[in-house]
């Protein structure tokens, strides 16, 4: 196991049939699986059929049993299950632990993980222990001739794409980015395997404790989770003043999306929340992203870019924001993002 | 006690494009920054130190310029820098760059016991966020990333306790000394050096720990410690945008017209 001391550029990897299967990752919440573990199942189905394996998960958590079944349901065809009090709150190290074990022990050739909180802090410690390579927030993947992963991912901003590739040392992990997948086709007759594992950590051994959950969706906090959204409109300083942020909330709730903010309008106090979109933020990619009297500073493109429809109403039409945006109104924000809402509401009315 | 903030020298994202002729990216011109995360990180280390009377050691590893950027961290309050800087760590992946900087903490751990280290969120041209998570493992201190608070340290009980920022949620996490923190920009806003520390820390000795010094076996680090490798670099393209109707003097006709285009395009169902 680890990176091969002898290897050289070209050679084949040394130990390729000693690592097969392609996993992924299941994250969850209390039990509440994150989507991107069932949109890493579509990609990694793709991975499977191009290298000829089976296409495994991996269940961690406290009372986790139902996600084996979804995991088949989702494409999966066999589920390494660790199922244990200790799981309960995540935490990196019973987390890392429990996954090296299992990979330690099966051996599988690629290993996918979520690019969230979570697999984020679970992906490094991972490949540390292992001794091998990972690829951060992942984008694109495929398998080249040599069997090898191909792994795309934008970096500088989201200004350029690497393509990302571990000839020497297995198995070859990457994190993908939420929304950059399709989640796969349901077939509820689906089932498969289920391996129980079981580790020896004890509640004593770990130092870190959760000591509390703030839920943002309870209106306890202010940051938001848009993550997951479908349609996002986005409140830059173009709005000007918190009052018209009304305005951005009535739009996303006709729309049925979420609201997001740019950097700079949480530092000028023009929204309720705490979290902004951008490279010191977050990332997200929904289906439609209507940038509202945003400028479009790389910093913030970089959380957006890859979003399937981009608009950007902004009056001044220099603004970069054009420049990655599909659809462009160049116009003033507190005149046409309420026209908008009026259109839509006129035409469900219509209906 | 000690505090290390590992801070990184990156290119100034703005400026990075890619040469259409030959694939590669364009370095000349570009100027190079502190990743304006670690800003953020050595901030909260200057507190900890006013606060519980820690000393603070900065440490970068990357070219020798990046010895400016651990001179600027001396003027705004570091105590001692030290620059990793040789030949054998360049084209260090994350895997290789958590073995010089975990060894180095170690090194400087020997003198003084460290309680905290802090890194960025993640930079701003890597982007992998697995650094600070990396060195953690290597050292096996406590892991905290994307905090937005640290609400106690308390190095009698040994113990830590700060707010993450996850999606959708808080946590409260407390955690066993010495640990490993990652910050989000949030968590607080960075001073600016006072000219009367910027002059003394022009005078002051940036320590070089290279490789002579590290002795690191030559497979860990580098290209040779390095499992993976960047085979193909390329910019993204994005379309040209639409600009739809004429929003100044008719924001109402040009709503309409997005809409429409819209929902006829089967990119909205309403
Ligand atoms: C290290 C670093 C990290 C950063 N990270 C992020 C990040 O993660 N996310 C982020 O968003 N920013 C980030 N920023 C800040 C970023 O550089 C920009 O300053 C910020 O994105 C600007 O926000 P904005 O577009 O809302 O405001 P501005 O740049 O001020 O733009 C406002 C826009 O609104 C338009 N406008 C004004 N009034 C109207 C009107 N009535 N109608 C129509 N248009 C109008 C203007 O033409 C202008 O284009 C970061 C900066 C740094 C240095
Ligand atoms: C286009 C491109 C793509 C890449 N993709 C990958 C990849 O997929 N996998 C991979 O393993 N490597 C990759 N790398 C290499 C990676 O950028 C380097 O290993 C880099 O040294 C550290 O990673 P980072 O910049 O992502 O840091 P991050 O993990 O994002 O940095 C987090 C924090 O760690 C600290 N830190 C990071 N680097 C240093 C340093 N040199 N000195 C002091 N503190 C530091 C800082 O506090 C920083 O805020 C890529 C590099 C490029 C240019």
């Amino acid at each position: 196991m680890g990176v091969r001391q002898s290897w050289k550029k070209g050679e084949p990897i040394m130990a390729e049939e000693d690592y097969k299967g392609v996993w992924v990752f299941v994250e969850q919440t209390d039990g509440e699986p994150a989507t991107v573990s069932w949109e890493l199942l579509s990609v990694g189905a793709d991975l499977a059929r191009k290298l000829d394996v089976e296409l495994c998960t991996m269940v961690i958590g406290d009372n986790v049993e139902h996600l084996c079944q979804e995991s088949f349901v989702y494409g999966a065809s066999k589920v390494y299950l660790i199922d244990a009090p200790v799981f309960h709150d995540y935490r990196t190290e019973p987390y890392y632990r429990a996954v090296r074990y299992l990979i330690d022990k099966y051996k599988p050739e690629v290993v996918l993980l979520g690019s969230t909180s979570l697999g984020r802090d679970l992906t490094g410690p991972v490949a540390t222990e292992l001794n091998t390579g990972l690829t951060e927030g992942c984008t694109e993947l495929d398998i080249d001739e040599n069997r090898l992963l191909l792994q795309t991912r934008p970096a500088y901003s989201g200004n350029i794409m690497a393509t990302i590739v571990n000839e020497r040392a297995r198995p070859q992990i990457s994190t993908v980015r939420p929304r950059a997948m399709e989640v796969p086709e349901k077939d509820t007759s689906r089932t498969g395997e289920i391996v129980r594992e079981s580790m020896d950590i004890s509640e004593e051994d770990i130092g870190v404790k959760v000591l509390e959950v703030i839920d943002s969706s309870k209106g306890e906090a202010g940051a938001i989770d848009i993550t997951a959204a479908d349609i996002i409109v986005c409140a830059g300083r173009g709005i000007q003043s918190s009052e018209n942020f009304q305005m951005i909330q009535e739009l996303a709730d006709e729309l049925g999306g979420a609201v997001a903010c740019s950097r700079a309008a949480v530092e000028d106090g023009l929204t309720p929340v705490e979290s902004w979109v951008g490279q010191s933020g977050t990332t997200v990619r929904p289906r439609i992203y209507i940038a509202c009297g945003v400028s479009g500073a790389i910093q913030h493109t970089a959380g957006m870019r890859d979003s399937d429809v981009i608009i950007a109403i902004n009056y001044d039409k220099q603004a970069p924001i054009f420049e990655v945006a599909t659809f462009g109104i160049e116009g003033d924000v507190l005149q046409v993002v309420p026209a908008i809402t009026r259109y839509v509401r006129e035409l469900r009315a219509r209906k | 006690m000690l505090i290390v903030v590992c801070i990184k020298e990156v290119p100034d994202a703005a400026y990075i494009n890619i040469d259409p002729a030959t694939g590669t990216l364009i370095r000349e011109g570009v100027p190079s920054i502190i990743n304006p995360f670690d800003n953020h990180a050595l901030e909260e280390s200057l507190r900890l130190k006013e606060k519980h009377g820690f000393r603070v050691a900065a440490i970068s590893m990357g070219p020798t310029s990046a010895g400016e950027t651990l001179r600027n961290a001396l003027a705004m309050g570091v105590d001692e820098v030290v620059l990793l800087s040789d030949p054998v760590f360049s084209g260090s992946d994350t895997l290789a760059t958590t073995k010089v900087l975990a060894e180095a903490i170690k090194r400087l751990a020997e003198k003084e016991e460290v309680a905290i280290v802090i890194c960025g969120k993640q930079t701003i041209d890597g982007a992998t966020a697995q650094v600070g998570p990396g060195i953690a493992t290597r050292l096996k201190y406590s892991q905290l990333t994307l905090v937005d608070q640290i609400q106690n340290v308390d190095d009698q009980a040994g113990k830590v306790r700060v707010r993450r920022m996850l999606e959708g949620r808080y946590e409260i996490v407390e955690a066993t000394l010495p640990a490993l923190i990652t910050v989000v920009p949030q968590i607080n806003t960075p001073r600016e050096p006072t000219v009367r520390m910027q002059m003394m820390a022009e005078d002051a000795e940036v320590t070089l720990w290279d490789n002579e010094v590290m002795k690191l076996p030559k497979e860990s680090i580098g290209v040779k410690g390095s499992p993976t490798r960047v085979r193909k670099i390329f910019s993204q393209i994005m379309p040209e945008s639409e600009i739809l109707g004429d929003g100044i003097y008719d924001p109402e006709g040009a709503a309409h017209l997005l809409i429409d285009t819209l929902t006829e395009e089967d990119i909205l169902s309403l």
